[in-house]
C-alpha cells in the first residue's frame, strides 16, 4: 500500500521523508515537481500522478504537500483519506500543521508515522490510541522531561488497540464531567446577479468535546431530526438506533471529535441572512471603473451577523483600487488581484459600504464580466437550519445520579453558523 | 529537544565549510571526516550508560533519517541499544533498525535474538511489537525465523498478536515469494478468525499474497459480511473491495432480466448506436434464457450489510460501498449511493477530485441516479480548475431533454469565467450537449457562433473547433456559418482553429464556391508563416479545390504545393508529394488519379463527441486503475458475471451447534442482526479454527435471555454493557439461530416481551403453529377456493385476524408463504421481514367460533372413535409446499398422514401431492440435494418420471425431524427448474400414539415428575365442554392416542416421539365451572412446552 511519504513545502524542499518498506529515493518527487510546475496554482496539482515505477498520491494541506509513493493498485481515496488523517493528527498534536511545527517535533512526527502505518497499511489512526502511545508535547511536559529525563513515549501499553471500542481509552477520569456539543452550520449558496438563489444548501457538523469519566453511553436526541437529510457518523454511533429512532446513541471518544456531519435537504428553503447591493462598472476608455458594494442583514431572528469577510477576485486588468470603507478595512493584493474586505459585525442601523475607484491597466480591454463576490459570515447562537437538540441522556456510568444532571443541563449547544455565500 | 537546534547549526556549519573545501565529490574523504567527527559524539552518547544521553543521540539520528540524511555508519552503535530498557530509546532504535537493516544485513542479525525473546513475552503487546519489528527487517537470512514467528503468532491467544501476524504476511511475501504456499496456509487459518481486529488485516494480506485464491473466501464469506460493520474503517475498504470481486465470480448478474423496454427508452435518445446494439444482443441472450432471476441470499446479505457504511465518515469506505453497489446491486437499488457520493463533494478537494471521476463514470451508465442532485454539481468560482472540469463532465453526462435548458443557462455563465481552461472545457461541453440532444442543437450552434465574436481568442478558437464538429453533422443547412467562419481566418491566430476552418471550407467547398478559392489565395500568401497543422490543412484545401474547381484554383494549388515541397517539415513535404501525384494527372500517376475525387471528397462520418469516461467502468470503480484509466500494477480485474451461478453451498459452514437449521434459515437470521455490536457481528458462521480458550469456557452458558435480534433498544444497551462478554452473547446467538421461526416479526416481538428463556419462546412459536393448524382442517373444506391464494404471501405475518372466510384462505396461505415468500422477501427492501416459514396466523380468535363449528361438522364421524392407535383417525391438514404461482404452475401440497413411514419407524411420513397446472408435461420430478441439518434425515420419494398437464400425483416421503420443529429443507427439481422448499412440522406431528392402560399411564407419569411435568390452567370455552369436542381438539392438535380413564372429568392421551421414542403423556382435568388443568409429562421439555401451548390454543377455540 503506502510505500513512502514525503512532506514538501511550498518552495519545493523535501523536509521530511518516511519509508515503510524499502527506501524510495527522493528523486521520485521530481515527477511531482514537474506536475506542480505545469499546474496553474497549488490547488490544481493533480492528486494522482503516474510515474514509470510508482504512483504519487498527494494532498495539499496548510501549505504543505503530503506526497505518498504507491507501487501497486490501491484505492486512491484510501490514501488521500489517510493522508488527511495524518495532517489532522499533526494538527491535533501540535496545534497547527505547519512546516515549523513538524520540524520542531520531528521525532514525535516520526514516532507517530511509525505507529500509524505498518508496512503501508494503517494501524492506529484513532487519536485516542495514538495519544496513549505518544503523548502530545506541551510546554510543561517538555520542562518536566528535561528535568526528570522521562519521555513523551507512554510507558503504558496501548490498551485501546485491543478493545472493541478503539476510539475510547480506558480508565478516563475527570473531576468535572462535561460534555459540549457545537453545532456548526454552513450555508452554501450560489446567487445570481439579480439576487435570486440558484442553489443553496446547508451543511452542518456537530463537534463535540466530551470529558466524562469511565465508559459513558450517551444518547442525544433532536427536536426535529427529520431535518437531517444525509448524515455521516463517527464510527462510535450506533447506526441502528438512528435508523429506527433517530437518536444518536454512542459511547463517545474522549476529548474533541466530530460526532456527525449532515446536510439539510435543499428542498427546505434556505433563508440567506445577508444581502449584497453591488455596483461594479468599468468605463470603456478611461481605464478606470467604479466599485460600490453594500452588505446588509436580512431576517435573522434578531441575531447579529458577525465576522463578515468579503473576497473578490478582480479581473486581471485591474491595476489598483482606491476605496473607502465605512466599516472595517480592506486590502487589495495586486499580484493575485484579490480584494479582501474585513467588515466585522453588521449593525442594521449603519450598513457597511465599500466604494471607490478601480484603476485598470491602460490600454487593456475593458473586463467584460463583473467579478463574483464571496462573502463569509458567522451568526452566533443560531443554527440556520433550525436544528434543535432535545436532550442528552447518559447511561452506563455510576456517577450518573450525581453528575448526570449537571451535564444534561450542561449539555450545552453552542450553535453558531458559519456561512459562506458565493455571488456570481 | 534542546540539543537539536545546536545540531542543526553544527551540521549547517559543517556543510557550508565542507562544500567549498571538498568540492564536488560528496564521497570524498573530507566530508566523511567531518561526518565521522560529528557521528563520533553521537557514538559516544550512545555508548554512555545514561538513558537521557542515549535518547538525545537517538533523537538526533532520527531527525537525520527524517531529513533523508545518511546515518548508516552509526549502525553498530545503535544496534547495541536494541535491548535498552528505556522505552523511547527502544522505539527509536527500532525506527533506525527498520530503516537501515536492509543495508547492513550482517549487523542487523545481532538484534534478532532480542526480538525472538520478545516473541515469547507474556504481554501480548510486547509479543506484537517484537513480531512487527522482526518482520519489518528486510533481511532474507531470517526468512525461516519470520515464517516460524508468523505461524506461531497466527495461533496466538491474543487477537492483537494475530492481527500483527496478518500484517507480517505481506512483508514476508515481498521478501521471499517462495514462501507463498506456507503463507497461504496461515492466511487460510487467519481468515477463519472471527474477531474484527484480525479481519481487515488478513484480507489485506490475502489481497497482496493470493488474490486469485477466491476459494479461500467461500467459507468465510458470510462471516466477513457480518463482521464488516465492526471492522476498523481501513479494513472495511479492503474487505469491501475484495468482496466485490468475489461476488462477481459467485453470483448471477441481478440485472440480467432487466426488461428490454426500460433499457431502450432510456438509451434511445442519447445512447450511441453501438451501445444499443450491444445491449440488444445481451438482451436477446438473456431473453433466450428467460429464467426468472432470484438473487442469491448471500448476494443480498452483502448488499444489505454494506449499506449502512455509506454513512461512514471515511470517504474511502463510502466510495468502496458505492462501487460495490454500482457493480453488484440491481439497477433499482444503485440509487442509494448517489446521496452519499454527493456528500463527499463537500470534502477536501482531493477527495472531490477522485469522487467526481467516479461519478463521471457512473453518470454515463446510470444517469437517473444523479439527476436529482444536478445542482450539487454546479460549479463554484472558487473550485480549482481540475474540479471544475470534472463537474462540467458530470453536468454534460447528466444533460437530457428536460434539464438541458437549465444546464445551458449555467454553461452560459461559465463561459464568462476568467479561467480560460475552464471556458474552453465549457465550450466543448456545449458541443457535446448539442450532439447528444438534437432538440437543442440549433440553439447551441447559434450560441457558439455568437461566441465567434468574443474578444478572447481562446474562446473563439475553441468554438471554431466545436462548431466544426457540429457542422459535420448537417453541413447543408449551415453555409452561412461556414461563410462567417471563413471571414475569421483573417483574425484568428490559434492554429487549431485556423486548421479547423480550413478543413471545413475544403470539405464543404461546394456550399461556398465563391469564398473557398479566395481563402486559399489568402492562405497561400501566408503559407510559410503558418504552423504545421495549418499548412497541412492548406494543402488539403488546395487539393480539394483543385478537384472541384480546378479552373480557379489550379495555379494556386501548384503554388502551394511548390511551397510545401521545400518546407522544413518532412510531413508537409511528404504530404505535398503525395497529393501532387494523386491529383495532378501525369503519365506516371496511373490508376489512382481517377479515384482522387472519391478519395478526397468521400463522405466523412461525423465525429462522435463522447465522454472520456465512457467505458471506464470496466475498471473497478474507486480503484487507482480507474482513475488513471490504465491498469495499475497489481490491479485485479473485475470479473464478468458468470452465466451459471457456481454452487452456492460452498459458502455453507457446518458447525455442530448450528446444525439444526439449514443454511437458508441461517442467512435470514443473520440478515436481521442489529448494527454495531461485536457480539452480534461475531456470531456469523463461526467455525473458527483456533477456538479461543475463553470461548471454550463459555460454551456452557445457557440459552437464556431474550437476545432477540430485532429488539432494538434494550438489547443494544445491554450489549454495550457487556461487550467483553461477547463470547457469551455469541452463544445465545447461536442458540437463536437454531430457531428459524424467529423471523416472524410478531413472533420475535413476543419473544422479547416474554420474560426470558428459550422454552418460553418456543412456546410462543408453537402457539402460533398451533393456531395455524387449527384453521387448517376447516380450510380444507374450502379447498376449491383458491382464488385467495394470490392474496399476498406476506399476509400470514400480518396475523390474519378476521373472518372465517379468510381462514379458508389460510389453508393455502401459510405454506405458500413458506415457499414463495423466501424469494420475494429476498428481493424486497431491507425492512421487509420475511414471513414465518410456519403458518402463524397468530391472533385469529375472532374467527374461532366459525372455525370450530365447521370443524365439528367435518370431523364428526372420525372423532367419534377417539380410540387408540389409530394413526389415520385425525383430520388431515394440508399445507402448501409450493404455491402454483411460485412453482410456475407446479403446485405442491403436503400433509402429515399420521401413518408410520414404511421402512423407517423414526421418520414422519409426509404425503406430498403434486399437481401440474401448466400446459406442458413436467418430467423428472424428484427431490434434490436435501440439506438436512445434522441428525435430520430425509427419505426421498421415488422420482416421478412425468406428470401430464392437469394431472396430480401423490407420493410419500419420510423425514426424521429429530424431534425438533426445525424445517427440513430440500430442492424440488423438475427437468427444467428447481425450487427450494421446506417442510416444517407442527410439534404435534412429531409423535405417534401409543396404547397404554390407565395403570401404565399412571406409572409412567410418576416417573416423569418434577422438571418433566408442565402444568397449565385454562378456561374451556362453552363450545368445548363436551367430551367429544375436547378429545377431538386434542387429537387434531397432536398425533396422540387416548388412554382410558376412570374419572369422567379427566382425559388422558399418550404418545411417543417419533425419533427418540420418549413418552409424552397428556392429562386434561376438568374442574368446576369451565376451568381445566392441562398436564403434560415428557422428558422432552421443549416438546412438552410447545405442546401445552398448542393444545391450549386448540381448546380455546
Amino acid at each position: 500500500m503506502i510505500h513512502s511519504l514525503f512532506l514538501i513545502n511550498c518552495s519545493g524542499d523535501i523536509f521530511l521523508e518516511k519509508h515503510w518498506k524499502s527506501v524510495v529515493s527522493q528523486s521520485v518527487c521530481d515527477y511531482f515537481f514537474e506536475a506542480q510546475e505545469k499546474a496553474i496554482d497549488v490547488e490544481n496539482v493533480p492528486p494522482v500522478i503516474s510515474t514509470p515505477h510508482h504512483y504519487l498520491i498527494s494532498i495539499y494541506r496548510d501549505k504543505i504537500f503530503f506526497v505518498s509513493v504507491i507501487q501497486t493498485e490501491v484505492p486512491p481515496l484510501f490514501v488521500i483519506e489517510f493522508l488527511h488523517r495524518v495532517a489532522d493528527t499533526f494538527q491535533d498534536y501540535f496545534g497547527e500543521c505547519s512546516e515549523t511545527a513538524i520540524k520542531d517535533n520531528v521525532v514525535i512526527v516520526y514516532e507517530l508515522l511509525e505507529e500509524m502505518l505498518d508496512n503501508g497499511f494503517p494501524l492506529a489512526t484513532e487519536s485516542n490510541i495514538l495519544k496513549e502511545l505518544i503523548k502530545p508535547p506541551t510546554i510543561l511536559r517538555s520542562v518536566v522531561n528535561s528535568i526528570t529525563g522521562s519521555s513523551n513515549v507512554g510507558d503504558t501499553l496501548p490498551t485501546g488497540q485491543l478493545s472493541n471500542i478503539p476510539w475510547r481509552r480506558a480508565g478516563v477520569k475527570y473531576t468535572n464531567n462535561e460534555a459540549y456539543f457545537d453545532v456548526i452550520e454552513e450555508i452554501d449558496a450560489i446567487i445570481d446577479k439579480s439576487g435570486s438563489t440558484v442553489f443553496a444548501e446547508i451543511q452542518g457538523v456537530i463537534d463535540s468535546c466530551i470529558k466524562l469519566s469511565g465508559m459513558p453511553d450517551l444518547s442525544l436526541s433532536f427536536m426535529n431530526p427529520r431535518l437531517l437529510d444525509d448524515v455521516s457518523f463517527h464510527p462510535c454511533i450506533r447506526f441502528k438506533r438512528w435508523e429506527s429512532e433517530r437518536v444518536l446513541s454512542f459511547i463517545p471518544p474522549d476529548g474533541n471529535f466530530r460526532l456527525i456531519s449532515y446536510r439539510v435537504s435543499s428542498q427546505n428553503l434556505v433563508a440567506i441572512p445577508v444581502y449584497v447591493k453591488h455596483m461594479i462598472s468599468f468605463k470603456e476608455n478611461t481605464s478606470s471603473g467604479r466599485f460600490d458594494v453594500t452588505i446588509g442583514p436580512k431576517q435573522n431572528m434578531g441575531k447579529t451577523v458577525e465576522g463578515v469577510v468579503m473576497t473578490v477576485h478582480m479581473p486581471k486588468a485591474v491595476l489598483n483600487m482606491n476605496l473607502t470603507a465605512t466599516q472595517g478595512s480592506y486590502t487589495f493584493d495586486p499580484v493575485t488581484k484579490v480584494l479582501t474586505w474585513d467588515v466585522g459585525k453588521i449593525t442594521p442601523q449603519k450598513l457597511p459600504n465599500l466604494k471607490g475607484i478601480v484603476n485598470l491597466q491602460s490600454g487593456a480591454p475593458k473586463p467584460e464580466e463583473n467579478p463574483s463576490l464571496n462573502i463569509q459570515f458567522k451568526i452566533q447562537q443560531l443554527a440556520i437550519s433550525g436544528l434543535k437538540v432535545n436532550r442528552l441522556d447518559m447511561y452506563g456510568e455510576k456517577y450518573k445520579p450525581f453528575k448526570g444532571s449537571s451535564f444534561v443541563s450542561d449539555g450545552e449547544q453552542e450553535p453558531k453558523s458559519l456561512s459562506s455565500q458565493n455571488f456570481t | 529537544m534542546a540539543a537539536s537546534p545546536a545540531y542543526g547549526e553544527e551540521k549547517g556549519g559543517s556543510s557550508s565549510l565542507g562544500e567549498p573545501e571538498y568540492g564536488h565529490d560528496p564521497a570524498s574523504g573530507g566530508i566523511f571526516s567531518s561526518d565521522y567527527k560529528r557521528h563520533d559524539d553521537l557514538k559516544e552518547m550512545l555508548d554512555s550508560n545514561k538513558d537521557s544521553l542515549k535518547l538525545e543521540a537517538m533523537k538526533r539520528i532520527v531527525a537525520m533519517i527524517a531529513r533523508g540524511k545518511n546515518a548508516s555508519d552509526l549502525f553498530p552503535a545503535v544496534v547495541k541499544n536494541v535491548a535498552c530498557k528505556n522505552i523511547e530509546v527502544k522505539k527509536l532504535v527500532y525506527v533506525y533498525l527498520v530503516r537501515y537493516a536492509e543495508e547492513q544485513q550482517d549487523l542487523a542479525l545481532l538484534s534478532i535474538s532480542t526480538f525472538q525473546r520478545g516473541l515469547k513475552d507474556p504481554n501480548q503487546l510486547i509479543r506484537a511489537s517484537a513480531l512487527r519489528v522482526l518482520s519489518s527487517i528486510r533481511v532474507p537470512i531470517i526468512v525461516p525465523i519470520m515464517m516460524l514467528a508468523i505461524k506461531e503468532a497466527a495461533s496466538d491467544m491474543s487477537p492483537y498478536v494475530r492481527k500483527t501476524a496478518a500484517h507480517a504476511i505481506p512483508k514476508l511475501y515481498s521478501l521471499d515469494s517462495d514462501q507463498k504456499d506456507q503463507l497461504i496456509e496461515v492466511i487460510e487459518k487467519l481468515l477463519a478468525d472471527k474477531t474484527t481486529l484480525v479481519a481487515g488485516s488478513v484480507v489485506m494480506a490475502f489481497e497482496e499474497v493470493c488474490p486469485e485464491r477466491i476459494d479461500l473466501i467461500h467459507k468465510n464469506y458470510r462471516k466477513l459480511c457480518n463482521l464488516l460493520i465492526d471492522v476498523e474503517e481501513w479494513g472495511q475498504v479492503v474487505i469491501i473491495n475484495m468482496l466485490t470481486r468475489y461476488a462477481r465470480t459467485q453470483f448471477l448478474s441481478p440485472n440480467q432480466n432487466e426488461s428490454l423496454l426500460e433499457e431502450n427508452t432510456e438509451k434511445a435518445f442519447y445512447g450511441s448506436e453501438e451501445e444499443d446494439a450491444k445491449d440488444a444482443k445481451a438482451e436477446a441472450a438473456s431473453l433466450a434464457k428467460r429464467k426468472p432471476y432470484v438473487m442469491d441470499p448471500d448476494h443480498r446479505l452483502l448488499l444489505r450489510n454494506t449499506k449502512p457504511l455509506l454513512q461512514s465518515r471515511n470517504a474511502a469506505v463510502v466510495m468502496a460501498v458505492a462501487q460495490l453497489y454500482f457493480h453488484l446491486a440491481p439497477k433499482a437499488e444503485v440509487g442509494v449511493i448517489a446521496k452519499a457520493l454527493v456528500r463527499l463533494l463537500r470534502s477536501h478537494s482531493e477527495v472531490q477530485y477522485v469522487v467526481l471521476q467516479n461519478v463521471a463514470t457512473m453518470s454515463i451508465k446510470r444517469r437517473g441516479m444523479f439527476e436529482p442532485y444536478l445542482k450539487s454539481f454546479y460549479i463554484r468560482s472558487t473550485d480549482p480548475t481540475q474540479i471544475k472540469i470534472l463537474k462540467l463532465e458530470v453536468l454534460t453526462n447528466l444533460a437530457n431533454e428536460t434539464n438541458i435548458s437549465t444546464i445551458l443557462r449555467e454553461f452560459q455563465t461559465y463561459i464568462r469565467s476568467m479561467d480560460k481552461d475552464f471556458v474552453a472545457a465549457t465550450i466543448q461541453a456545449i458541443g457535446r450537449c448539442a450532439t447528444n440532444i438534437g432538440k437543442v442543437r440549433d440553439t447551441c450552434l447559434n450560441g457558439l457562433v455568437q461566441l465567434l465574436s468574443n474578444r478572447d481568442e481562446l474562446v473563439v478558437a475553441e468554438s471554431v473547433v466545436v462548431i466544426k464538429k457540429l457542422l459535420q453533422m448537417q453541413p447543408a443547412q449551415h453555409s452561412e456559418i461556414i461563410k462567417h467562419m471563413a471571414k475569421l481566418t483573417d483574425n484568428i491566430q490559434v492554429p487549431m482553429a485556423r486548421a479547423s476552418i480550413l478543413w471545413l471550407i475544403g470539405e464543404y467547398c461546394e456550399h461556398v464556391p465563391k469564398i473557398a478559392p479566395d481563402v486559399l489565395r489568402k492562405m497561400a500568401k501566408s503559407f510559410t508563416n503558418e504552423e504545421d497543422i495549418v499548412k497541412l490543412q492548406v494543402i488539403n484545401l488546395a487539393a480539394k479545390l483543385y478537384l472541384t474547381n480546378s479552373k480557379q484554383s489550379k495555379l494556386l494549388t501548384q503554388y502551394v504545393l511548390n511551397l510545401a515541397k521545400y518546407d522544413q517539415n518532412y510531413d508537409i513535404r511528404d504530404r505535398a508529394r503525395f497529393i501532387r501525384q494523386l491529383i495532378v494527372p501525369t503519365e506516371k500517376s496511373g490508376a489512382l488519379n481517377k479515384y482522387a475525387k472519391k478519395l478526397f471528397l468521400a463522405q466523412k462520418p461525423a465525429p462522435i463527441l463522447e465522454s472520456s469516461f465512457k467505458d471506464r467502468d470496466h475498471f473497478q470503480l474507486g480503484s487507482l486503475s480507474h482513475l488513471l484509466n490504465a491498469k495499475a500494477v497489481g490491479y485485479q480485474e473485475l470479473p464478468d458475471w458468470p452465466d451459471e451461478a457456481p454452487d452456492p453451498s460452498v459458502r455453507n459452514v457446518e458447525v455442530p451447534e448450528w446444525t439444526k437449521c439449514t443454511s437458508r434459515e441461517k442467512r435470514k437470521e443473520k440478515v436481521e442482526k442489529p448494527f454495531y455490536s461485536d457480539s452480534e457481528g461475531e456470531s456469523g458462521p463461526t467455525e473458527s479454527a483456533d477456538s479461543e480458550p475463553e470461548s471454550g469456557s463459555e460454551e456452557h452458558s445457557s440459552s437464556s435471555s431474550s437476545g432477540s435480534s430485532s429488539s432494538d433498544t434494550e438489547e443494544e444497551e445491554e450489549e454495550e454493557d457487556s461487550r467483553e462478554q461477547s463470547e457469551d452473547k455469541e452463544e445465545e446467538e447461536e442458540e437463536e439461530e437454531k430457531r428459524p421461526k424467529r423471523k416472524d416479526k410478531d413472533g420475535s416481538r413476543k419473544a422479547v416481551s416474554g420474560s426470558a428463556g428459550s422454552p418460553s419462546e418456543e412456546e410462543e412459536e408453537e402457539e402460533g403453529a398451533k393456531k395455524g393448524k387449527k384453521k387448517a382442517p376447516q380450510g380444507r373444506k374450502g379447498h376449491a377456493e383458491t382464488s385467495s391464494e394470490e392474496a399476498s404471501t406476506s399476509e400470514s405475518s400480518s396475523s390474519g385476524s378476521d373472518s372465517g372466510s379468510e381462514a379458508e384462505a389460510k389453508q393455502r396461505k401459510p405454506p405458500s408463504s413458506k415457499a414463495s415468500s423466501k424469494e420475494i422477501s429476498l428481493l424486497d427492501l431491507d425492512d421487509f421481514t420475511p414471513p414465518p416459514p410456519q403458518p402463524i396466523p397468530s391472533s385469529s380468535i375472532i374467527s374461532t367460533s366459525l372455525v370450530t363449528d365447521l370443524e365439528g361438522l367435518t370431523l364428526t364421524d372420525t372423532s367419534l372413535t377417539p380410540t387408540l392407535l389409530s394413526p389415520a383417525f385425525s383430520a388431515v391438514k394440508t399445507y402448501e409446499l409450493l404455491h402454483r404461482m411460485a412453482g410456475e404452475g407446479l403446485a405442491v401440497e403436503y400433509c402429515f398422514s399420521r401413518r408410520p413411514f414404511p421402512g423407517d419407524p423414526h421418520m414422519v411420513a409426509v404425503q406430498i401431492q403434486i399437481s401440474n397446472n401448466t400446459d406442458t408435461e413436467v418430467k423428472n420430478l424428484r427431490v434434490n440435494e436435501p440439506k438436512p441439518l445434522s441428525g435430520m434425515r430425509i427419505q426421498e420419494f421415488p422420482e416421478i418420471e412425468r406428470l401430464a398437464p392437469g394431472d396430480t400425483a401423490s407420493v410419500v416421503m419420510g423425514i426424521d425431524f429429530c424431534d425438533s420443529t426445525q424445517a427440513a429443507n430440500f430442492q424440488l427439481c423438475t427437468h427444467t427448474r428447481q425450487f427450494y422448499v421446506s417442510i416444517q412440522p407442527p410439534v404435534g406431528e412429531l409423535m405417534a400414539p401409543v396404547f397404554m392402560s390407565e395403570n401404565e399411564f399412571k406409572k409412567e407419569q410418576g416417573k416423569l415428575m418434577g422438571m418433566s411435568e408442565i402444568t397449565e390452567k385454562l378456561m374451556l370455552p362453552e363450545k368445548c365442554q363436551s367430551d367429544h369436542t375436547i378429545v377431538q381438539q386434542v387429537t387434531s392438535a397432536a398425533n396422540v392416542g387416548r388412554v382410558p380413564c376412570g374419572a369422567s372429568n379427566e382425559y388422558r392421551f399418550a404418545a411417543k416421539t417419533v425419533t427418540s421414542g420418549s413418552l409424552v403423556l397428556i392429562t386434561l382435568e376438568r374442574r368446576e365451572g369451565s376451568t381445566a388443568q392441562l398436564t403434560i409429562n415428557s422428558e422432552k421439555m421443549v416438546i412438552g412446552t410447545m405442546l401445552v401451548k398448542d393444545i391450549i390454543q386448540a381448546l380455546a377455540q
